[in-house]
């Protein structure tokens, strides 16, 4: 891993971030032990799921919940608790490798 | 047009902070450097300098406000001494591993415990590896000087460091001397104006400071810092060299006297180079080949240059403020011993700590050190490597 990245000439000083809103480009979704399921036929749309989410991982288009980010989604598993009770559109599964 | 005033170490210290007038000052007093932020504070509330004065809870809290004002994109400032310097201890690694160029006095003191207020050089010494810029002042008059050269230093591109300006507590922050002042626009020009490479309210161009930096990344900006450093040598001789046309005073990394044909020599820092000097001269007369050797920069640590400044010398001493306890000598000890080793011709080296908690060097414990010196050098052997002097057996 450590050949391909940046050597200390190549890379700002101070541990520096000079480019906004990077973190997009790393992926956090392989720190995923278990994985939220979302089933669209259960959701209401409520967006609870949206506000809680960590790591803005839940996809919204026109105020309505679209599907969830796996490439940064941590398995937090928030989404699933916060689902309505009587909704629970969402279901955390165990990450298979 | 130079104005000649009778002021104080600490007097020199504040108005040289008055002239450089920094977009901030955050600090918080402790003997011996107390008059300093007092007189600066007193500028900022008579009007005479629009620096945003931040009166803080701690020292902690100073250095990092010092962190955040710089990081900021301003210039900032600040003051302290030994329990105070140990209380910014975490964050001097913040200032230097974000590469903040903040300059500050520090105004050296010996560690609590016992309490005692007076000069030794622990604090600053233990600061060593902090990543700071350390730079030594003999007197009033080089306080201030080194003060005004500071910013530069730290600010060059290549550096980006942030800068220690050292002189001795009570000797010199207490003691009355004649010094030389520069106009206030001279001081002005000569620092100019800041424009920070990286700065947090520069919104044109969004950053972050100070992320998480692990495994993969962290060594590599740890080499960055040891890089800027070999940039600080040429930086601090450049600042020196813009000084001197300013003012005919001239500075270097090191200072010598008469230790081109010196058959003994001392090392020393801060103000005890001065007593020193004058026991040269007194060695001298008595036909003793004396020299001395005054560090001015010893972060970073000019090693070739003392190395071969002290190459033709029979048997040298140096004297350190501070101890670190267990070793075998103090930090400057250390830091020459390494720097001569591998010389063809290495001289005998003498290891002495002096002064701790203010005591004083007089006369003629330096004139012993020279006693023992020549001794060492007639005969070559070295019967004690290392001792305290100056105190009661
Ligand atoms: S599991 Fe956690 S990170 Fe993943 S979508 Fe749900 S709330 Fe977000
Ligand atoms: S919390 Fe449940 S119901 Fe509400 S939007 Fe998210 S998945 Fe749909």
């Amino acid at each position: 891993m450590s050949e391909k990245l940046p050597g200390w000439k190549d890379i700002p000083i101070g541990g520096m971030i000079l480019e906004a809103g990077n973190a997009a480009k790393y992926e956090t979704g392989t720190w995923r032990s278990s994985k939220p399921i979302w089933d669209p036929d259960k959701c209401i749309h409520c967006l609870q799921c949206w506000i809680y989410c960590p790591d803005s991982s839940i996809q919204v288009k026109n105020e309505k919940m679209t599907g969830i980010d796996y490439f940064h989604c941590k398995g937090c598993g928030l989404c699933a608790s916060v689902c309505p009770d009587k909704v629970q559109a969402i279901t955390m599964v165990i990450e298979e490798t | 047009m130079k104005r000649v005033v009778a002021y104080t170490g600490n007097e020199v210290a504040a108005e040289a902070m008055r002239q450089i007038e920094p977009d901030v000052v955050a600090a918080y007093p402790i003997t011996p450097a107390t008059e300093v932020v007092q007189a600066f504070s007193g500028f900022v509330s008579d009007g005479l300098i629009q620096t945003e004065m931040m009166t803080v809870e701690s020292e902690h809290s100073a250095m990092s406000a010092c962190v955040g004002a710089a990081a900021a994109g301003g210039r900032a400032m600040t003051v302290t001494a030994a329990n105070g310097l140990a209380l910014m201890w975490e964050i001097l690694y913040c200032a230097s591993g974000n590469r903040l160029p903040i300059a500050m006095t520090v105004v050296n003191r010996a560690m609590s415990a016992p309490i005692n207020i007076h000069c030794d050089h622990s604090d600053s010494m233990g600061a060593r590896d902090s990543g700071w810029i350390q730079i030594y002042s003999e007197n009033a008059q080089e306080a201030y000087d080194n003060l005004i050269m500071a910013l530069p230093i730290a600010e060059d591109k290549n550096v980006l460091l942030p800068i220690m300006v050292c002189f001795d507590g009570f000797i010199i922050s207490h003691s009355i001397e004649r010094v030389e002042l520069l106009e206030d626009k001279e001081v002005k020009d000569f620092v100019g104006e800041y424009k920070p490479q990286f700065a947090l309210l520069d919104l044109e161009h969004p950053k972050t400071f100070g992320p998480l930096d692990l495994q993969d990344y962290y060594i590599e900006h740890k080499r960055q810092q040891h890089e800027a450093m070999k940039f600080v040598p040429d930086a601090v001789l450049a600042s020196a060299k813009r000084f001197e046309a300013l003012s005919g005073r001239k500075y270097g990394l090191i200072e010598t006297y008469k230790l081109d044909d010196a058959d003994v020599a001392i090392v020393v820092l801060n103000s005890a180079a001065g007593s020193t000097r004058a026991v040269v001269d007194k060695m001298r007369e008595q036909g003793i080949k004396a020299g001395l050797l005054k560090i001015r920069m010893f972060r970073p640590f000019p090693a070739e240059l003392i190395a071969q400044s002290l190459a033709h010398c029979k048997a040298i001493a140096v004297l350190d403020r501070c101890d670190s306890f267990g070793a075998q000598g103090g930090p400057v000890a250390h830091e020459v011993r390494s720097a001569i080793c591998n010389l063809p011709k290495v001289p005998k080296v003498i290891q002495s700590v002096y002064g701790l908690g203010g005591r004083d060097l007089n006369i003629e414990d330096i004139v012993d050190v020279f006693g023992d010196l020549k001794k060492v050098a007639d005969t070559g052997k070295v019967e004690k490597v290392f001792d305290y002097i100056t105190v009661r057996s």
